[in-house]
Formats: C-alpha cells, structure tokens, sequence
C-alpha cells in the first residue's frame, strides 16, 4: 500500500511530441468542430503560431508517450483495478501547439489517507517544458485508491 | 471576443449538452487518450474490480468540459482548469456542461474571470465540478 514514504518519489520524465494525427484522432473522438484546433489559419488568427492542443490535452500526451504509461502505479504497487481518478488540474503559462516537442516531469506531492484507510489519496504534480525550455503548464493529478473493493 | 470583456459575475457562458456516451466512444478515446486502463472498456476486467459495468474515463468527461469552456472562452485565454471528478459517468450519459461567472479579478497584470464549472448527466447527477480562469 502506497504511504507517506512515496512523497518526493519522481517518475521518469516523458518526453513528447504533439502530432497533428493523433491529435485530430482525438478531436474526432470528443466531436470537437472548432476550427482554432483544426484549421493553421484559424488558429494563427486566434493568436497561436499553429493549432494549439485542447485544454486536457497534456494529460493525453503524457500518457502515450510514457514508455510505462501506468508508472505512477506499477513503481509503487497499486493495481489499476483499485484506481479513481479524484481530481485533476492544468495551469496554462505559455501555448501549445502541434510541433512542439514537450517533457513531464511528474512526481508525488502528497499521499493521504481517508476513510479510516479504505482509501489512499495520493497527489502527482508535473511540470511541463517546451523544446525551447519554456515552462509551459502545471498539471496536478489525485488518484484514488480503493484499498477494498467497491460492493 | 468583445463580449467576453464585458462579463458580470453571474452570467452563464458555458452551456452545451453532447450527445449519449457509448461503449464505441470508449474504445476510441481509450486509443486517442493513451488511457489504456482496460476498466473503460473491457466488461470482463470492469466486472472482476466490483463494477457493474465500464464507465466513462473521467478525463473523456472533463474533455467535454474543456469543449465546452472553449466553444465560448478563446483557449489563447485560458489560463487554468480544474476539475473534481464527483461521481462515476455510466454508458449512455448525455452530458451537459454549464459555467457561470464566479469572480471578477486582476492577476498577473491582466483582468480575470473565475468560472465555475459544471458537468451533469440527463438526470441532473453531477460528474464533475470545476473551476477555469480565463482572462478578459
């Protein structure tokens, strides 16, 4: 069971690319028509220097680019069967748009327990650089822990 | 654009309903996502952890919020997003996601706009309860 000793734990850093492909499977799957994410020229004119990404779009490319996509997980035994997602936060500081190249650096800030240990509650905050080493967003993630399983 | 500087605290500038989540939406945001966890989409695995069923990704469901926020909000504008995933979203939920203008402030030299954040289901269960920062 995942305590106290995970906090400061960093993960492995992810490095990835934002792909026009992939990222307009993705706006297939959510029927996302805006043209600023699809259209170069709408989205110059909205101010991007290409078409950004959406706004949960990060947590995305974290994910498929991680050589270890549940490494949050595996490195500290919890099963995936047991895990919620609790929260989740993006703090946006700079654009991001197809072509740029960007690395996670997640780690653990925070693991409590709730109800009376049933649950494990435990905080991963990653900053996010660009190609270009420009601090472009803050993500923070809470999982949830089911130390027993739901009825 | 011009509209938006113009906001009051209270007014509504999110509000729009998707259409019913299926077991193919799923499949796909499971690929598009990267979000893999077989709970979303294999039955059999969904079953054996104490789940009735799959359910909906939670970030498939804060997606559609984010769809929502910047159909009406400039995404250049967005300056955070955040969300507590309240309940689970079951197949066939019609999601409607609505904010309204919560505060009115100044940061970072610029004028500010806190949104709060609503995602229900058909029934009126909410899923998800949030928060965005946009600037004016």
């Amino acid at each position: 069971m995942v305590d106290q000793s995970a906090v400061g734990h960093r993960f492995t850093p992810v490095t990835a690319r934002v792909e026009p492909g992939r990222l307009r499977y993705f706006l297939n799957t959510l029927g996302e028509t805006n043209p600023v994410y699809r259209d170069e020229a709408a989205a110059r004119a909205a101010g991007f220097a290409a078409t950004p990404v959406p706004p949960t779009y990060l947590f995305c490319l974290e994910m498929m680019d991680a050589e270890e996509p549940f490494e949050m997980l595996t490195a500290l035994g919890i099963d995936l069967a047991r895990v919620l997602h609790g929260e989740q936060s993006f703090v946006y500081r700079a654009p991001v748009a197809v072509g740029d190249v960007l690395t996670f650096r997640p780690r653990v800030a925070a693991v409590t327990e709730k109800k009376g240990g049933a649950l494990t509650v435990m905080v991963i905050e990653c900053e996010v650089t660009n190609q270009n080493g420009v601090h472009v967003a803050d993500t923070s993630r809470t999982v949830v822990v089911r130390n027993q399983v739901a009825s | 654009m011009t509209e938006i500087s113009a906001i009051k605290v209270g007014d509504r500038l999110v509000d729009k309903t998707f259409p019913p989540i299926t077991r193919h939406t799923l499949a796909l945001y499971c690929g598009a996502s990267g979000d893999h966890n077989p709970i979303h989409v294999d039955i059999d695995f969904a079953r054996n952890a104490g789940f009735p069923d799959v359910f909906a990704h939670g970030m498939l469901v804060m997606a559609c919020l984010g769809q929502a926020l910047t159909d009406a909000v400039p995404p250049a504008r967005l300056r955070a997003f955040a969300t507590r995933f309240v309940a689970i979203t079951q197949l066939g939920a019609r999601l409607t996601c609505e904010g309204t203008v919560a505060e009115l402030f100044e940061e970072n030299g610029e004028r500010r706009a806190k949104l709060a954040l609503t995602t229900k289901d058909e029934r009126g269960e909410v899923k998800l309860e949030g928060s965005a920062v946009v600037a004016l």
